[in-house]
């Protein structure tokens, strides 16, 4: 399936759940916080909350900033 | 000898309290070893940062600002610096909550172009609007306009932070009178946000009575960025204390601090 991640385009098996991409990219257990389609989705429901086709997922994190 | 030798009350700012009035952004450092040292010398209690996407499958290993600006020794101001309208505003305070665990104290700041980057006080005033009753803690940077700067405060913004001059300018305080009106009138704290170069400016911003002031540039950007720190530390300290204690009254005539009584030259 086809889906947006931090706005570039991605294939991902279908189920992927936000944890399962957060370990396919090296940042589980760090400091991010993750949106999916505009609403957050809380560290809790990361193992549970799966993405689907077409869903835009923004994964962020804290920079240097004023 | 003490450091400050005059009692004065804590800054409170929604229901927190801090004891140095200055605040100071971690943009533009040659490194979180720079920015850590910076932050140590101003003395500050309170941090911005701003919150980006992550890179996804490259550097993955590269540190982490809130390692090096730890949440446990300072309170963490995310800002959404690069919103340009209240919706992205929003999300960017809902992302950061979560990044903090809960951590309700945000700075708002909804810009109007990428040039100025003034404050687009409509999209502001909205943006505070929804995020007060989401539950946030909304430190809201706005323009000098002191009824904009009361409508954000009737809102509920816990703090109204007027520009001093354009964010990044170092041009200090292009209107001191506006920003006396809005010390005059609001009763949550006021601070300076942006526009501020030198410790001479930040002493001015608090010998006008703000309550703190918050940078970024003006240390960052000094080629020996620590003892500039430490400088803005003394310099919000000493405008502090003189505006406490008040300054002398104006005349348009010059008045001898000698006495004219016993002069040798006398008749």
């Amino acid at each position: 399936m086809q889906v947006w991640i931090n706005g570039e385009s991605r294939l991902l098996s279908p189920e992927t759940t936000i944890r399962q991409l957060l370990v396919a990219n090296r940042l589980e257990g760090r400091r991010v916080a993750v949106e999916l389609n505009e609403e957050i989705v809380p560290r809790s429901q990361h193992e549970t909350c799966q993405i689907r086709h077409g869903d835009r997922v923004e994964i962020v994190h804290a920079i240097g900033g004023g | 000898m003490h450091d400050q030798p005059f009692d004065d009350a804590p800054l409170v700012v929604a229901g927190r309290r801090f004891q140095s009035r200055l605040m100071v952004g971690t943009g533009k450092y040659r490194d979180f070893d720079e920015t850590a040292r910076a932050l140590e010398a101003s003395g500050t209690e309170v941090v911005t940062f701003a919150v980006r996407r992550t890179n996804l499958g490259q550097n993955t290993d590269e540190p982490n600002l809130l390692d090096a600006v730890s949440p446990e020794r300072y309170t963490l101001l995310p800002n959404t610096a690069g919103c340009y309208d209240a919706r992205a505003a929003v999300r960017t305070c809902r992302l950061a909550r979560e990044l903090l665990d809960g951590h309700n104290l945000v700075k708002l700041e909804v810009l109007g172009d990428d040039t100025t980057l003034y404050p687009n006080v409509v999209e502001t005033l909205k943006a505070a609007e929804e995020l007060v009753k989401d539950g946030f803690d909304v430190m809201a940077y706005t323009s000098d306009d002191p009824i904009v700067a009361l409508e954000l405060e009737r809102l509920g913004c816990c703090a109204v932070m007027p520009l001093g001059s354009l964010i990044g300018s170092g041009c200090g305080i292009q209107n001191p009178h506006n920003i006396r009106l809005i010390i005059e009138r609001a009763r949550v704290p006021v601070l300076i946000d942006a526009g501020i170069g030198t410790p001479s400016e930040a002493a001015l911003a608090m010998e006008l009575g703000c309550d703190a002031v918050l940078m970024n540039s003006a240390i960052a950007h000094s080629p020996r960025p620590i003892r500039m720190a430490h400088a803005m530390k003394r310099a919000v300290e000493a405008g502090r204390t003189a505006f406490l204690a008040g300054r002398m009254p104006r005349r348009d005539r010059a008045e001898a601090s000698s006495p004219k009584s016993g002069r040798i030259a006398a008749t």
